[in-house]
């Protein structure tokens, strides 16, 4: 469907609309169900009274200090990492090319590791966790590079480095005093608990830059989908394009990492669901990010319920969801 | 056109390329496992010798000849010969396990870790000790074996479910994943349960450390059989590297050789796992490394994979004492950060090449 106005036209696509806005509605019903459900029940009224600095003491401190920073952040680090997904699926043109599958994110958390120990704040743990994911990101593609950089290579590649990584991880963890240890190891498994407004901040800022780069990068990538000499033909500067991609997704899931540690299969997941619901023929950026956002505050929604009182961590419930859907898929892969 | 002549000859090249090496004499082959075997011996003096506390030599002797009490005898006869020979079995069996995996998928990435099976084992016992308290290693063996023949099933039907049937890549892809999946099963188990969490935080990232002298008695029946199992296969194995039908054409009965070399592999990683937990890399890298030296015939790779992990076991395990004194590197870190780097070498060739 394409709309004309004036000398302007766009492209619709009904459904991919329709999936778009039914994505954004879960996600608001998620989030109101985080805001209002939990050990002390706030009506669903109250809740906009709380938010607005007008209700009781007690709902204003629980909605809006303790569980809206939490939803917020589970939203926008979902978002993160399903666009970062659907940026490297895209270029690898394999759902396995997926940040949290080849190691970046294992990259990352060594970096925030490494500064937790060296007793760094908020800041330079971020800081840690970007640093580390995009020197991992450059070693993998370096050691994947032979002429071309291969898919299934890149992938292999990422799981050996993902493996040597988690290694250094617990040698890190076994080296650090008894208060970083503990620190360090609620982060590495991927949690959202006790995450305030200074965790969401970073992530806000870094997807208000970076989603409009996605939008535009959308276009030439999907021509790039098709082959490098196919792209070119049709007027596509491919490396630029292509570099500046690897930038984008590894800032976004380095970002993500820092906030929320290593939460896995959201990056993966989510761009192929969104394919599939959407029926698109390749990955879509913004259905990818509006599911991240979803999966990953729906499923730290479920991790606070499912065994109540326990407190699982939302990594542990993405790992178990999302490998059990990764098996799925290479029952049915082509390859 | 001279098709016959023509025929002749590439057979003479096809005689010619598998004619053996020089070295793979059967006599100097034996020589060679024989010399192995001593190098096992000499690295499991070190390791009974070596450690975070310096004791020097003639003590350590002494702890045999005359043992007095002491601590250092003490550390000696209730630390140290445990740990290696746990580590002589772990060794041997993830070695023997690795090779037939590698043998039996024809996938030179196949890895009892890597596969998930060991994962599987580990998430196997957790149950055992964290849901249902049972903490005699002869019960929750079994339940190691349970979830070891679990995980190799799935992902044998995984990998092979799909229309291109099992290739090495879907092979590890679906072994990763089900390996996930299993650990994060078992961390979910050990968070709601910190007791057993602490009990089993350093055996999740694979170590020698911490089993008793009687756990390790316990275990061995276990190993003994998975080994006398696996070695005995070396020649169905042997003639199935034909491809099933040649195999079966030289009277391997296929299905059972399959069913068999799954219940030893089972029995080994299952019985590894239980003692050190989940160890990656061990069985990946050392048949490898021994294919290079004796050629394809399983009859000599098996026991010489079954030899040679245990030595780099143990020296993986000495190092990982003497690199952090006073403290120490589990043996899982160190064999992952010197077994990644070869994996990644071996995804990195232009082929996976078949074995």
């Amino acid at each position: 469907m394409i709309v004309r106005v004036g000398p302007y036209s766009v492209r619709l696509a009904p459904r991919a609309l329709l999936v778009g806005l039914a994505l954004v509605l879960v996600a608001c019903a998620v989030t109101v169900a985080a805001l209002s459900t939990g050990e002390f029940t706030v009506p669903v009224p109250d809740i906009v009274t709380a938010l607005f600095g007008q209700g009781t003491p007690v709902a204003e401190l629980i909605v809006s200090k303790l569980r809206a920073p939490r939803v917020v952040t589970g939203l926008l680090v979902g978002a993160a990492f399903g666009l970062s997904g659907a940026i490297f699926q895209s270029l690898t043109r394999n759902p396995l090319g997926s940040p949290d599958f080849i190691g970046f994110t294992a990259g990352a958390s060594t970096g925030g590791i490494m500064a937790v120990v060296a007793g760094g704040s908020a800041a330079t743990i971020a800081g840690g966790a970007m640093a580390g994911c995009v020197i991992t990101a450059a070693l993998v593609y370096g050691l994947a590079f032979r002429g071309g950089v291969q898919g299934y290579r890149l992938v292999l590649v990422g799981i050996g480095a993902n493996a040597l990584l988690l290694a250094v991880n617990s040698y890190l963890l076994t080296r650090a005093n008894v208060n970083d240890a503990a620190t360090a190891g609620a982060w590495l498994t991927g949690s959202l608990s006790g995450r305030g407004w200074d965790h969401a901040i970073p992530v806000a800022l870094a997807l208000a830059v970076l989603v409009p780069v996605c939008l535009r990068l959308a276009r030439p990538m999907r021509m790039i989908e098709m082959g490098d000499d196919a792209a070119k033909a049709m007027g596509i500067r491919v490396e630029p394009v292509r570099a500046a991609a690897i930038a984008a997704g590894v800032l976004l899931s380095g970002v993500a990492t820092a906030a929320a540690g290593p939460v896995v299969f959201v990056a993966l997941a989510a761009p192929q669901l969104a394919r599939r619901l959407t029926r698109s023929p390749g990955v879509t950026m913004g259905a990818s990010a509006l599911m991240g956002a979803v999966l990953l505050t729906g499923a730290d929604l479920a991790a606070q319920r499912l065994l109540a009182p326990t407190q699982l961590p939302v990594g542990v419930l993405t790992a178990a969801v999302g490998g059990t859907y990764l098996a799925l898929l290479l029952r049915k892969d082509r390859h | 056109m001279r098709p016959a002549e023509d025929t002749a000859v590439t057979a003479a090249e096809a005689a010619e390329a598998v004619k053996r090496p020089v070295w793979a004499h059967p006599a100097v082959l034996a020589t060679g496992l024989v010399l192995a075997l001593a190098v096992l011996a000499l690295m499991a003096m070190a390791s009974v010798a070596l450690g975070a506390r310096s004791v020097p030599f003639s003590t350590v002797i002494d702890a045999f000849v005359a043992p007095d009490g002491s601590n250092d005898h003490t550390v000696i006869r209730e630390l140290r010969v445990p740990r290696t020979l746990l580590g002589l079995g772990v060794g041997a069996t993830l070695g023997l396990a690795g090779a037939l995996m590698q043998s039996l998928t024809r996938n030179p990435l196949a890895d009892p870790g890597l596969l998930g099976i060991n994962e599987g084992a580990a998430l196997g016992v957790t149950l055992a000790l964290g849901v249902f308290g049972l903490s005699d290693p002869v019960v929750y063996v079994w339940f190691a074996f349970g979830g070891a023949a679990l995980a190799s099933v799935m992902v044998y039907a995984l990998a092979s479910a799909g229309r291109s049937g099992s290739s090495p890549v879907r092979l590890t892809l679906a072994g990763v994943a089900l390996g996930m999946v299993a650990t994060a099963i078992a961390s979910a188990i050990l968070r709601m349960d910190t007791q057993t969490f602490d009990r089993m935080r350093f055996w999740l990232t694979g170590s020698l450390a911490g089993q008793t002298a009687d756990t390790l008695v316990r275990l061995a029946p276990f190993m003994v059989a998975g080994l006398v199992l696996g070695l005995l296969l070396a020649r169905p194995l042997n003639m199935l590297a034909l491809g099933d039908d040649a195999g079966k054409a030289l009277g391997v009965a296929v299905n059972r050789t399959r069913i068999l070399t799954g219940v030893a592999v089972t029995l080994l990683c299952g019985a590894a796992t239980a003692a050190a937990g989940p160890l990656w890399f061990v069985g990946l890298i050392v048949p490898h490394a021994v294919r290079a030296v004796v050629g394809p015939d399983q009859r000599w790779v098996l026991p010489y994979s079954a030899v040679a992990a245990p030595v780099l076991l143990l020296g993986a395990d000495v190092v990982g004492r003497l690199i952090a004194r006073p403290g120490e590197v589990q043996v899982g870190i160190v064999w992952a950060v010197i077994g990644a780097p070869i994996f990644i070498m071996l995804a990195r060739r232009k082929r996976v090449a078949a074995l």
